[in-house]
């Protein structure tokens, strides 16, 4: 193959600007790839070569972070590279015949670029688009409500060589289809409000105003008086983290705020790449500066000057929104130096891209990756709070968190705590998506049942929910009872429902590929484990499988439980153990018999010999049963 | 009662020092905890995860832990000889190691931790990967069949050798080892025989050429002891070279 | 505690080499005068050492090398079929052993390169004879193929794992082989 236009002589004058605009910082090191992506769609290795002499880095590290992300290229992909969503909704939405046709019609085969070098199709992770799928993403830009008539329309503008920004504005249109709000999506808040509120909190002990004097030492010397009492009143709220772990927000905040550091940084947690979940893209479309309020807010209570968002990659259609956000707010002087006039209150926000890798989601893999280096969990203690972005405390929400502290900073913690239930203080915002009538963003206060959300979004015949996505929890008919709440249903929001035409081993397999696919391959464990899972779970749909199988499978999540790295691991098995406990079933009915069988085709395997050797006599062939 | 630095394992009284970590304080003890990735000299890496134990009830990574006074560290129980059974199974599947063919057999760690958990079989199907060796350097061989992806060179050769003439790509099953050149050769690499990334493979991946049978079968570093009676050869010591790659550590 | 041999039922043995090389059974002859004792306690079926040609039912089968084509998938079936207990012994039986490295090559490229294409050869061609079992895309260890109940790696293993292993089973004791026995190369 040879090399796509621009690569082979002397670097076109973009490359000198890119690096150029990022000064020669290490940890700038992925966006610098990002763009060099998005501008040649691939980093040759001289390129990579540049790069490394520019950062200060060995090329070999930057060859590791191209391999690690799934956006980034070091061998052309075409100059269209179109992405298939690849989440269990788009498979209900038959996205692989989709993703057949387009095939067809382009001359390609799936994951090869195209001879001429025009173009590739290949699936990708879930890009958050379950409302409204299916969804293909084409150079990083996200389409949904793919139909064939839409995707006919898309083949032909690549066989024109339509460039992409000439493409028809409304194919890309994103809805936000919000069906329920509360007092989240219902803020009625202005932009400032929570700030403004925070900062007229006044410290009425003596024992807060010690504590203010302490946090505002570092970099703000000792003009506000309000932090300690807007960290008082996120403590009284009882918020917890939105993002799935549920860790005390007031907690968290106050570890960092009191962790020694020269510097210290909030980080919003916008890698919302659980599949399933898209509450974070209306949030940030729609509710941007709320999310930025509460960053805003935070980085009061803790003394912190620096932010960032980090953005996952299948949403960049949000990051020029997002950058007019953030202008608009820094000329309303709720960002940037002396915020509202309050000196010494000094604090700004930087959007980071990522570039398709869930375990990103994960805080230290996050700070791994917004340092520029591949998204590896760190080893923990010490954790974020006291050693996070570059080894400075650092506080990482979830974006609805950030929002739920600007609603606290503004309305106060007992207002907050009086919502939901006695554990799970306030509201939570579901992704609702599959087999409903009205899928889309849904707002409750904690407590609510599975049974009122299934009303509501109006799903029939359901057998089955999967809570918080993949790693989450699967619940049958016999379950919709159960509540959303800490206590008992604990989500990071998403609500996939799943009617009685479905096959939950289906289901569990698709979330197995995913997790052997998102693996960062760090820990023996998951490395090897997750790809087993997913080789296990392709014997039995192959009907290969046998029960001993199913006690592989056992075993394997023995060991993932017992010894991965981080919670990708943990909960790589669940879906398959989940869907095992409640619809063994539908995994028997494909066990053929009771005896060992291989996991490959015996005669499948004879094949190329016979082809070598011309033979189809009887000798040539083999039976997956032992002859008796 | 004055803070005693002591931590329990299996039942018995290990001391430790301050900053050590459970690993390290056993292995000063001379009592052997079975790792791969951990190696006295560098950073802890915890990739591995042969030297997980069980504390208080929660598995943890030992390399990584933090001795304290009072942890209760169960090691030589059958439920965690049985984990990093499979996981020492999950590697041999993981790779092409045949150890017939392989010069490194006998001083190999992954062997001999095989040996020592009394593992019979990869049992797990195995992955047969394809994984073409770089030959180009003319004194070194890099077969990345056998390679367990531990980053003991990485780090030697960032840690010690100030070089980074190694660092990890892909994710996932796909991960795998990379030198520092445009052309992805060792030949292209300012690698040397004397560096401390050659010493520190504990496979077969990193070789130097022509001297692969000098010591005979048989009388290889695990012949005579299994690697459980070895412990105090990888009792903590201080790196030996004071190689420092600005590019490790980009907060500094 | 020592009954008389001949009122206890023998075990009875069968034994195969696949894709291997024979060393293993070499290096089970080499218990040498212990072959006399396990004889009191076993007789063989099937094996190289008794010519006859198809199992039948016994109490255990040992199986060397691995599986690379059409008849060693028919004889290891044999084996599982009419063995209550399975051992895999030796490298390739194991883990697939030396045959395996041809793994990551496409077995049409070797075949053609064998046959066909190597320097010297005129007029090759691909034996095609019904006779010849057709060799797999991969070679496989056993336990891909069958269920397996014991194995015992080495290349070969040596006598007096062989002698510690059998002699643990026969004993009904797990067999167990300690520092020095249990080998892979």
């Amino acid at each position: 193959m040879t090399e796509t236009r621009g690569d082979s002589a002397a670097p076109p004058p973009e490359l000198a600007d890119i690096l150029a605009r990022h000064g020669g910082k290490p940890h700038r090191l992925l966006q610098v790839l990002l763009e060099i992506q998005a501008s040649r769609q691939r980093i040759s290795p001289q390129v990579a070569v540049e790069v490394a002499e520019s950062l200060g880095v060995p090329v070999a590290r930057v060859r590791g972070v191209i391999g690690f992300y799934a956006f980034l290229a070091e061998k052309p992909w075409g100059r269209y590279r179109v992405l298939f969503s690849d989440n269990i909704t788009d498979r209900m939405l038959g996205n692989m015949e989709l993703l057949t046709a387009l095939c067809e019609k382009l001359w390609v085969e799936k994951g090869r670029m195209s001879e001429d070098g025009l173009v590739s199709v290949d699936t990708t992770s879930c890009t958050g688009l379950c409302d409204q799928g299916p969804a293909i993403l084409v150079n990083g830009r996200a389409i949904a409500n793919i139909t064939p008539q839409r995707l006919e329309r898309i083949a032909e503008l690549i066989l024109a060589q339509t460039p992409l920004e000439a493409w028809p504005e409304e194919l890309f249109a994103i809805e936000d289809h919000i069906h329920r709000k509360d007092i989240l999506l219902d803020h009625g808040l202005q932009p400032g409000d929570a700030l403004r509120a925070a900062l007229a909190r006044g410290a009425e002990s003596q024992a807060e105003q010690a504590a203010n004097a302490r946090s505002w030492r570092e970099g703000h010397g000792g003009g506000p008086s309000g932090p300690a009492a807007t960290l008082e009143e996120i403590k009284r709220a009882n918020l917890r983290g939105r993002g799935g772990a549920g860790f005390t927000t007031g907690l968290k905040w106050e570890a960092c705020r009191n962790a020694p550091g020269k510097i210290r940084y909030v980080v919003c947690n916008a890698d919302e790449g659980e599949p399933g979940t898209f509450k974070d893209r209306v949030l940030l479309r729609a509710y941007a500066d709320l999310v930025f309020e509460g960053m805003t807010v935070c980085a009061y209570a803790i003394g912190a000057s620096h932010g960032f968002l980090y953005l996952r990659g299948e949403y960049r259609f949000l990051l020029e929104p997002l950058n007019e956000v953030l202008a608009r707010r820094r000329a309303a002087k709720l960002l940037g130096p002396s915020i509202l006039g309050q000196a010494g209150f000094d604090f700004d926000i930087e959007i980071h891209l990522g570039a398709g890798a869930y375990v990103c989601g994960e805080e230290s893999a996050l700070i791994e990756s917004l340092e520029g280096k591949r998204g590896v969990p760190r080893n923990r203690p010490p954790y974020p709070v006291t050693h996070g972005y570059l080894q400075q405390p650092t506080t990482v929400n979830n974006v609805e968190t950030f929002c739920a502290a600007a609603l606290i900073a503004k309305h106060g913690g007992d207002w907050y705590r009086a919502i939901g239930t006695a554990k799970s203080a306030g509201t939570k915002l579901l992704s609702v998506a599959g087999d409903c009538a009205r899928p889309g963003i849904y707002e409750y206060p904690f407590g609510t049942s599975v049974r009122q959300v299934l009303e509501d979004c109006g799903a029939v015949n359901t057998l089955a929910v999967q809570i918080s996505g993949p790693s989450g929890v699967c619940i049958d008919g016999s379950e919709f009872d159960r509540r959303i709440a800490f206590e008992d249903l604990p989500t990071a929001g998403a609500f996939t429902v799943f009617d009685s035409r479905r096959d939950m081993f289906e289901v569990a397999r698709n979330y197995t590929h995913f997790f052997a696919h998102e693996s960062c391959g760090f820990c023996t464990p998951c490395r090897v484990g997750t790809a087993m899972l997913k080789a296990t779970m392709d014997k039995i749909a192959e009907g290969h499988g046998t029960p001993y199988d199913l006690a592989e499978i056992e075993k394997l999540d023995k060991v993932l439980h017992l010894s991965a790295h981080c919670g990708l691991g943990h909960t790589a098995c669940n879906p398959t153990l989940d869907t095992l406990k409640r619809f063994r079933p539908m995994y028997e009915r494909r066990l053929k018999s009771l005896e060992f069988e291989p996991a490959f085709d015996l005669d499948g395997a004879l094949a190329r010999a016979r082809q070598m050797t011309g033979r189809d006599d009887a000798g040539a062939h083999l039976s997956m049963e032992s002859e008796p | 009662m004055s803070e005693t630095a002591i931590f329990l394992l299996d039942g018995e009284e290990v001391p430790f020092e301050p900053g050590q970590t459970v690993i390290q304080a056993a292995l000063s003890a001379g009592r052997y905890i079975p790792h791969l990735c951990y190696h006295p000299e560098f950073k802890p890496h915890g990739s591995c995860k042969v030297c997980t134990v069980k504390v208080n009830g929660r598995t943890a990574a030992s390399c990584t832990l933090p001795a304290q006074a009072g942890l209760d560290v169960e090691s030589d129980t059958e439920e965690i000889n049985e984990l990093r059974r499979t996981l020492v199974q999950m590697l041999f599947a993981e790779g092409n190691h045949f150890c017939p063919s392989c010069e490194k057999s006998g001083n190999c760690t992954l062997q001999a931790l095989g040996y020592d958990l009394g593992v019979m079989t990869a049992g797990f199907r195995h992955f047969f990967p394809d994984r073409p060796v770089d030959a180009s350097h003319p004194d070194i061989l890099l077969d990345f069949n056998r390679c367990i992806l531990c980053e003991l060179c990485v780090r030697a050769s960032c840690e010690v050798d100030d070089k980074c003439v190694f660092a990890l790509s892909g994710r996932g099953l796909s991960k795998h080892l990379v030198v520092n050149a445009e052309s992805g050769l060792l030949a292209d690499t300012d690698i040397a025989l004397t560096d401390k990334a050659m010493e520190v493979c504990p496979v077969g991946v990193i070789l130097k050429k022509r001297v692969g049978f000098a010591q005979p079968i048989g009388r290889r570093r695990y012949d005579p002891d299994p690697i459980s009676a070895q412990a105090l050869r990888d009792a903590p010591r201080p790196p030996t070279g004071a190689g420092h790659c600005a590019a490790c550590e980009v907060e500094e | 505690m020592n009954a008389p041999v001949e009122t206890k039922k023998k075990l009875r043995v069968a034994t195969t080499s696949l894709a291997g090389c024979f060393g293993c059974h070499m290096s089970f002859l080499d218990i040498d005068e212990r072959l006399f004792p396990l004889l009191d306690l076993i007789e063989f079926d099937r094996s190289p050492l008794t010519d006859i040609k198809h199992c039948g039912p016994c109490d255990i089968g040992i199986v060397e090398g691995g599986i690379c084509n059409a008849e060693n998938v028919h004889v290891l079936r044999e084996f599982r079929r009419n063995c209550k207990i399975l051992i895999a012994i030796g490298a390739c039986a194991v883990t697939g052993g030396l045959p395996a490295q041809r793994n990551h090559l496409d077995l049409g490229d070797c075949l053609s390169e064998v046959y066909l294409t190597e320097g010297g050869l005129e007029h090759g061609l691909i034996p095609n004879d019904p006779e010849l079992p057709l060799p797999l895309d991969k070679v496989h260890p056993l336990h891909e193929v069958v269920k397996v109940d014991y194995f015992i790696p080495g290349c070969p293993p040596s006598a007096d794992a062989i002698w510690k292993f059998l002699t643990d089973l026969i004993a009904g004791r797990t067999p167990k082989l300690g520092h020095g026995l249990i080998k892979y190369d």
